[in-house]
C-alpha cells in the first residue's frame, strides 16, 4: 500500500495544471481517491469531514454483492453442467467456469461505462463521479448469462448517455442506470432477453464444461410458469422444475440452484447483501420492507383469486417473493438514494408500490414472466411526485395548526 | 414578421435555424408516428410541404377578406380540402404507403406546423413570399422527418427505403436490429440528439 502511495504521489506533478498528462488529471485523481482517502481538509468554516465519502459507500454495496457474485459463478457453472447431463459436480471447476463466463461482461460493462464517465468528467473539468462502480457490477448480475458482449456494450451506453450524463452525472439520473441498461437489452434486443435458451450458458469456455445438445432448452421458473397452463396449485407446483426436470420446492428457489439472471437467483444471497446494507446503513430499511410487505400483499391478492388464466397466479406468496428478480430488485435496486423518495413517508409508499407492481407485471402480464425491473423504473419516474405529495400534505397539516393572524387573512 | 425579410431567407431560414421540429418543436407527434421506415416519414413529408404551400398560398390570397373572429375556421376548411385530396391521391397511387401512414394523413389537418404558418405567415403576407414560407417549412419538417426515419429504419430494421443494406453476414455473426428503434420512444431520442448536435453548432439557439 505504501509503494502504491508513493508511486501516485511521485506522478502526481506531471497530472497537475502544466503538467504532461494534465489532460489525464481526471482519471488520475479518480484512481487516487479511490485508492486512498483525500487528504485534504477544509480551511475554514465548520465543514466535518467523514472517511464515509461515496466512494467508500460505493465499495460497501460492491461488498454487498459479492455473495450473489460467487454464487452466481457457482451457479452458471451448475446449469451448464446440469445441462449436458452431468451428475457429479466439481465446486472449482464449476467456480471457474462461472468466473470465465461472467468476467468478460463485467470487463466490458465497465470499460464502456467507466470509459464515458471518463470521457465527459475530463470534457466538463470535473471530478470523476464513483457512481459508475455499482452499476458497472450491476448490470452483468442482472443480464441473462448469453447475452452477448456488443449488446451489454450499446445498452450501456445508451443508458449512461442518456439516463445520467445528460442530467447532469452521478446523483442527477431520475433512473436506475442499471436498470435502464436491462430495459434497453428487453425492448432492444427481447429475443436475447427472454425465452428459454438465454438464462443457460451452453457452451464450454476453455475446454471447461459441456456443449449443450443442440436445441436444448431451460427456461426460468418464471417461464415454465408463463406457459404452463396450470389450472391449479399442485398442478403449478409440479410444473416447476430444474434442467434435470426435478420438481423445484420454495427451498430450492430460496437457495437458488435455478437457471435465471446471472446474480438474482440466489434469495439466500441477496439477503447476506441486504443484512450488510442495514447494518452499515446504506440502504433504507423502510424501502427493502416495504417493498417486500407491497409483494406480500399483492401476492396473496393474487393468490386469493387465482384464475387459470394468469397461471402465476396460483403461486404462493414465499414463491412470489423468492422467484424471478424480484428479491434482487427489493435490495439492490429499489433502495438506490438517487432515484427513490427522500422522504421517509415516500420511501413507505415508493417500496410498497414498487412490490406490488412488480407481482401484478409479473401475475397480470402473460407477455412479461417477470415485472421487477418495469416496477422499479415506473416508479423511479413517479418517485419525485410521491416526495412533492408528501411535502405538500406535511405543510398542509402544519398550516392548518397555525393560528390565524391577520397578516395571512391579507 | 418584419417586413425587411428577403424571399430568400424566408424560404431557407425553415431549414436549420427556423426549423419547425427541433428550433419551434411542433409536429413533434406526427414525427414519432411515421418515422419507424424512411417511405412513410418521405412521403409524410411530401404531403405535408404539398399541403402547406397550397394552404399558405390559399389563405394568403383570400386573406383581406376572411373575418377575424372565424379565420380558424377558414383555414381549418382549406386544410381539410387539400389534406383529403392528398390523401385520395395517395390511395389512387401509393396505396401501401397510405396504408402504412394510416390516419397520420388525415391528421396533417391538426399539425401545429399548419395552423402555425397560416396563422403566423399567410394571414399577413403575400401569395409569393407564402408559397415559400410554406415550401421551405415543409422542407425544414421533412428533412428531419428524414433524418429519423433514416436512422431507425437503419438501426432498427437493417434497412433503408424497404432494401436490406446490413449484410447477411453480420447477422450471421452475431448482430442484431435493435427492436427499440421501432418503438416510439426511440424517436423522441433521436429528435434529442439531432437538437443536440444543431445546438451546439447554433450558439445563439442555446437557452440561457
Amino acid at each position: 500500500m505504501k509503494a502504491l502511495k508513493k508511486l501516485l504521489d511521485k506522478a502526481r506533478p506531471s497530472f497537475e495544471p502544466g503538467g504532461k498528462l494534465h489532460a489525464f488529471r481526471s482519471v488520475f485523481d479518480g484512481f487516487d481517491t479511490f485508492l486512498f482517502t483525500p487528504g485534504e481538509t477544509s480551511r475554514s468554516g465548520v465543514h466535518i469531514h467523514d472517511s464515509m465519502d461515496s466512494k467508500r459507500t460505493m465499495i460497501i454495496v460492491i461488498v454487498a454483492l459479492l455473495p450473489c457474485l460467487l454464487f452466481g459463478m457457482y451457479n452458471t457453472g451448475y446449469q451448464n453442467w446440469l445441462a449436458c447431463g452431468e451428475t457429479t459436480f466439481p465446486f472449482w471447476s464449476l467456480m471457474l467456469y462461472g468466473f470465465l463466463a461472467v468476467l468478460p461482461r463485467i470487463v466490458v460493462a465497465y470499460v464502456v461505462g467507466l470509459g464515458i464517465e471518463f470521457v465527459v468528467a475530463q470534457w466538463r473539468r470535473e471530478e470523476i463521479q464513483e457512481g459508475f462502480l455499482v452499476t458497472g457490477m450491476l448490470i452483468p448480475m442482472i443480464c441473462p448469462i448469453e447475452t452477448p458482449l456488443w449488446m451489454i456494450a450499446v445498452a450501456t451506453a445508451i443508458s449512461v448517455i442518456f439516463v445520467k450524463e445528460v442530467f447532469g452525472g452521478t446523483g442527477y439520473n431520475i433512473f436506475n442506470v442499471a436498470l435502464v441498461t436491462r430495459a434497453v437489452l428487453f425492448f432492444g434486443y427481447p429475443a436475447k432477453m427472454s425465452g428459454d435458451s438465454v438464462f443457460v450458458s451452453l457452451n464450454s469456455i476453455f475446454g471447461l464444461g459441456g456443449n449443450a445438445p443442440d436445441g436444448f432448452t431451460g427456461a426460468t421458473p418464471l417461464g415454465q410458469i408463463a406457459t404452463s397452463g396450470a389450472t391449479s396449485q399442485a398442478e403449478l407446483a409440479n410444473s416447476l422444475t430444474n434442467l434435470a426436470h426435478e420438481t423445484l420446492s420454495t427451498w430450492d428457489l430460496f437457495l437458488g440452484l435455478i437457471p435465471g439472471s446471472f446474480g438474482e437467483t440466489s434469495t439466500l444471497c441477496i439477503l447476506i447483501g441486504a443484512a450488510l446494507l442495514l447494518a452499515t446503513g446504506i440502504a433504507s430499511w423502510r424501502i427493502i420492507l416495504s417493498v417486500f410487505a407491497g409483494g406480500a400483499v399483492m401476492a396473496l391478492i393474487a393468490n386469493t383469486f387465482a384464475t387459470p388464466t394468469y397461471p402465476a397466479s396460483f403461486l404462493s406468496v414465499a414463491d412470489q417473493l423468492c422467484l424471478g428478480g424480484f428479491a434482487f430488485a427489493a435490495v439492490f435496486m429499489a433502495p438506490d438514494p438517487v432515484t427513490s423518495c427522500r422522504t421517509n413517508t415516500g420511501k413507505y409508499i415508493y417500496g410498497f408500490l414498487v412490490g406490488a407492481v412488480a407481482i401484478i407485471i409479473r401475475t397480470y402480464n402473460n407477455g412479461y414472466p417477470e415485472g421487477a425491473m418495469l416496477a422499479v423504473l415506473l416508479m423511479n419516474a413517479m418517485a419525485p411526485l410521491i416526495d412533492y405529495c408528501v411535502v405538500e400534505a406535511n405543510v398542509r397539516r402544519r398550516m392548518k395548526r397555525l393560528p390565524r393572524t391577520s397578516a395571512d387573512e391579507k | 414578421m418584419a417586413d425587411k425579410v428577403s424571399n430568400r431567407d424566408i424560404f431557407f431560414n425553415p431549414f436549420s435555424k427556423d426549423n419547425p421540429v427541433i428550433v419551434q418543436v411542433l409536429g413533434i407527434c406526427s414525427c414519432l408516428a411515421v418515422t419507424a421506415k424512411l417511405e412513410p416519414a418521405l412521403v409524410m413529408g411530401i404531403s405535408v410541404i404539398a399541403v402547406l404551400a397550397f394552404s399558405n398560398v390559399i389563405i394568403s390570397l383570400i386573406r383581406n377578406t376572411i373575418p377575424t373572429n372565424i379565420r380558424i375556421i377558414v383555414q381549418l376548411v382549406v386544410v381539410a380540402a387539400l389534406v383529403i385530396i392528398v390523401n385520395q391521391l395517395l390511395l389512387a397511387y401509393a396505396y401501401d404507403v397510405s396504408k402504412q401512414l394510416s390516419v397520420f394523413i388525415g391528421l396533417i389537418i391538426t399539425n401545429c406546423i399548419l395552423m402555425g404558418r397560416l396563422e403566423a405567415f399567410a394571414m399577413g403576407n403575400k401569395p409569393w413570399p407564402a408559397f415559400l414560407d410554406g415550401v421551405g417549412n415543409g422542407i425544414g419538417y421533412t428533412v428531419i422527418l428524414v433524418i429519423v426515419g433514416f436512422f431507425r429504419e437503419l438501426l432498427g430494421s437493417g434497412s433503408l427505403l424497404g432494401y436490406k443494406v446490413i449484410p447477411q453476414s453480420w447477422y450471421d455473426a452475431g448482430y442484431a436490429d435493435n427492436g427499440l428503434m421501432i418503438l416510439p420512444p426511440m424517436a423522441l431520442l433521436v429528435v434529442a440528439c439531432i437538437i443536440w448536435v444543431h445546438r451546439s453548432y447554433n450558439k445563439e439557439l442555446q437557452e440561457k
